[in-house]
């Protein structure tokens, strides 16, 4: 653990899962005289973190003179957003805890975004920051925030360190709550002069926290009722949330999903749960989703829901949401059960296990009552899929239609790939018009909505999976927010791919003007496409900080400019999409009105019950 | 909506209280009361939060809180099955001419005089909501000079103890 490697030391992340340690260390480890910030490190380097990403400044200064003899590996980014995001985006794509470290004042308050970002999204990730020395706390002394208190709301758990024997408990602690349960972000905040004091570093056998024991094993009657109503319903629908993904269940869900014949649809946290390529797979659900998808929730006479929340972007209005279904919902979270929607039969706990143990029921109700007549339920669903398909209009202006790009980088960069989407329109064309056939390759801000979120996570997926292509799919606004990122991207070697889908605007923004704001383009317009000042013009942005630009204007030079993108591996790229502005995202039911009334295209609403 | 009184055993650690508080604040619920205070154990803090809240909502609120990882357990404490005090403290305008009748009122209501000045006396009393509001209401004609009012403190009715279960986890953990 402590062996001493050349600085910075090379990427090579291996599948261990991050666990607070075995008690093994103990007894070797037990009172080892150091600082606090050697503790701090050693903690880190105890729970397995093979990387951090990270600002070094005051208040948390003390802990990066150790760290830079440390085996881990620090990445120095430009900004403490970019820091959380990328541990996010490492976190979303390898399983394990993402580190970011920030020191006090701004920089912890830069990380708050972020860490509401993993909370919105369940994604498990502990924050270090440096506070000011315990003497100055309460003064308003330079560079002091209560972060501990700013971020109350947007964490899992957070710990105030003062007193430095504490560091290796409250480190150990964090990681366990992060990466338990229902995982979250947990801070851990520690006060400069618990850093600067000498003390004896005790690694706790077991982490000490009497009032945080999750539930994993589902109660067995309600799996079994939930069996029962899977096995005797006519028009049932397995609605599949980001929680398979986190509780790495993917596996468990396909033989659930081959068992029961159901229909599935997968949640935009869930892309990739289960594979766009699998027949009973009728497509994403909510604002944006596909009409097969809607329908089978709205139509549904039993709706068993898997990690998922009830999201108001996949019920819409909640009163009028799936009227007929009786609902199966099964989540770690006993909070998250009966939030929005009654729950008639509540599972709490682990999906791997309510899964499998679902299945195994399953079974037993089949071997008693046959299998259960779908015909009708698939013909209707067919039917729309069929009427239905996600698609696009070419476009009136002769620019590329962002969907033909998007839909084209799926097919090159093929299901192996990883993508990480900002937030807008390009998100949502990302998430319908990619294949996605494996959890954690798709990666996105779902709960929050985070714009600025794809290049920073693109970085920490890329870290995380070095022999995987990543893609940050983003908008012309959302690269804005955070593309400094580059910069540490091009120095640190991480060569992730950047496809800029550029409309010159606040895309998603300005198609709720076209819809509902009488086309008054109010603040939407950001000059960086086709025939503008193109300020800033992104390929000599992309050059200016060390990666590849290119420019794809043509609707024929798409696969040629991918295939160009592909090829480069020594630097990042950033390939500049310039797309049509018009382009708008359908499916979509409005916010606040009924899934019965999603409209296919502008003023086309399809009619679930035609075959009925 | 209805009256629900929530007794909360938290870790005695720093920040517990702000933790259910913001919980009440950010998930739009109301606190009616709230009291906090050592318990038999000195790791153990009791908070009793009363909330005007639906049952719908009341189930929310309360898995909301388990979540916080400082929550060791919540029991909703009905009236029928538990004893709910207040404790409020006023001073009222009392001078030679009215202070047997204040007095009376005092006996009346079972309140003890804390303070007297020849202007006034400050009277203790313990109570449920009903017979504080009913004792004010009598005393109101004297001239009421300052009320203080703790938050509703709970106790389940019977021999068993709230903090047993929680204070087994404890020792396990320990």
């Amino acid at each position: 653990m402590t062996t001493q490697v050349p600085h910075p030391a090379p990427p090579r992340p291996t599948p261990a899962q991050v666990r607070p340690a075995p008690a093994q260390h103990d007894s070797a480890t037990a009172g080892e005289p150091m600082s606090g910030a050697a503790a701090v490190v050693r903690a880190l380097e105890e729970v397995g973190t093979e990387v951090i990403f990270g600002i070094p400044g005051g208040a948390v200064l003390p802990v990066y003179d150790p760290l830079f003899d440390s085996s881990m590996r620090h990445i120095l980014v430009r900004h403490e957003q970019g820091a959380g995001h990328a541990a996010t985006g490492y976190a979303a794509a390898t399983g394990k805890v993402g580190v970011c470290m920030a020191t006090s004042g701004p920089g912890a308050t830069n990380l708050v975004t972020p860490l509401a970002d993993a909370h919105m999204d369940s994604v498990p990730l502990v924050a270090i920051t440096g506070q000011v020395a315990k003497s100055m706390i309460g003064t308003d002394a330079f560079q002091e925030a209560d972060i501990v208190g700013i971020t109350m709301p947007v964490t899992k758990h957070s710990f105030l360190v003062t007193d430095p024997a504490e560091i290796p408990a409250r480190i150990a602690e964090a990681f366990h709550i992060a990466s338990t349960g229902r995982p979250g972000p947990v801070l851990v905040d520690i006060a400069k002069s618990a850093m600067q004091t000498e003390t004896r570093f005790v690694w706790p056998t077991e982490p000490d926290i009497p009032g945080y024991r999750p539930i994993t094993k589902p109660h067995i009657k309600q799996v079994r009722e939930a069996a029962r109503l899977l096995a005797t319903s006519r028009k049932p629908v397995l609605y599949v949330g980001g929680g398979v993904i986190r509780a790495d269940a993917a596996a468990q869900l396909r033989a659930l999903t081959d068992l029961s014949g159901a229909p599935v649809v997968t949640t935009l946290m869930a892309r990739g749960a289960l594979p766009d390529s699998h027949p009973q797979h009728v497509g994403m659900p909510g604002m944006h989703g596909a009409v097969s998808a809607v329908a089978a929730l709205q139509k549904a006479d039993l709706i068993v829901a898997l990690g998922a929340r009830f999201d108001d972007r996949v019920t819409g209005r909640l009163d009028s949401f799936a009227p007929n279904a009786t609902v199966v919902h099964a989540d770690i979270d006993p909070a998250e059960i009966g939030k929005n929607r009654v729950a008639d039969v509540p599972i709490v706990g682990d999906l791997r296990e309510v899964l499998a143990d679902l299945a195994t029921e399953l079974k037993r109700e089949h071997a008693q009552h046959g299998l259960p007549d779908l015909q009708g339920w698939w013909a209707l669903l067919d039917d729309l899929r069929e009427r239905y398909p996600l698609g696009w209009t070419p476009t009136a202006d002769g620019l590329l239609a962002p969907q033909h790009v998007i839909s084209r980088l799926g097919e090159l960069a093929g299901p192996d790939a990883i993508y990480a989407a900002g937030v807008g329109q390009h998100q949502m064309w990302a998430a319908q018009f990619i294949r996605y056939e494996k959890p954690r390759t798709w990666l996105n801000s779902g709960g929050l909505g985070t714009m600025g979120y794809s290049i920073p996570a693109a970085m920490g997926a890329k870290v995380g999976m070095p022999d995987t292509e990543v893609w940050a799919v983003d908008g012309d606004g959302c690269f804005q927010m955070t593309n400094q990122e580059l910069a540490t991207c091009a120095l640190e070697d991480i060569p992730i791919k950047v496809a800029l889908i550029n409309n010159s605007s606040l895309g998603m923004v300005r198609q709720w003007q076209t819809l509902f704001y009488g086309e008054r383009y109010s603040n939407t317009d950001l000059n960086t496409g086709h025939e503008t000042r193109r300020i800033p013009d992104f390929v000599k942005l992309a050059e200016a900080y060390g990666c590849v630009g290119l420019r794809c204007e043509s609707s024929k030079d798409v696969d040629e400019t991918i295939k160009k993108a592909r090829e480069i591996d020594d630097r990042p790229v950033v390939v500049d999409f310039t797309v049509s502005r018009d382009a708008m995202v359908w499916p979509m039911v409005a916010a606040g009105v009924s899934n019965d009334e999603i409209q296919y295209a502008r003023d086309i609403t399809p009619d679930f019950d035609r075959d009925e | 909506m209805t009256r629900h009184t929530l007794s909360v055993l938290v870790e005695n650690k720093p920040g517990v209280l702000t933790r259910v508080a913001a919980l009440f604040a950010r998930r739009a619920f109301n606190i009616h009361s709230l009291a906090v205070g050592p318990t038999e154990h000195p790791d153990i803090s009791r908070i009793t939060v009363v909330v005007d809240v639906d049952e719908n909502p009341l189930e929310q609120v309360t898995k909301q809180l388990n979540k916080l990882v400082n929550v060791l357990k919540i029991v909703e404490l009905t009236p029928q099955a538990s004893v709910q005090r207040e404790l409020l403290l006023v001073k009222v305008r009392a001078d030679d001419a009215s202070r047997t009748a204040v007095l009376q009122v005092v006996e009346l209501f079972r309140a003890h005089v804390v303070d007297v000045v020849p202007d006034a006396v400050t009277i203790e009393a313990t109570g449920g909501e009903d017979k504080l509001t009913a004792l004010l209401t009598a005393l109101e004609p004297y001239g009421i000079r300052e009320i203080v009012q703790s938050g509703a403190v709970a106790i389940g009715r019977g021999p068993r103890s709230m903090t047993d279960r929680a204070l087994e986890r404890i020792a396990r953990s320990a």
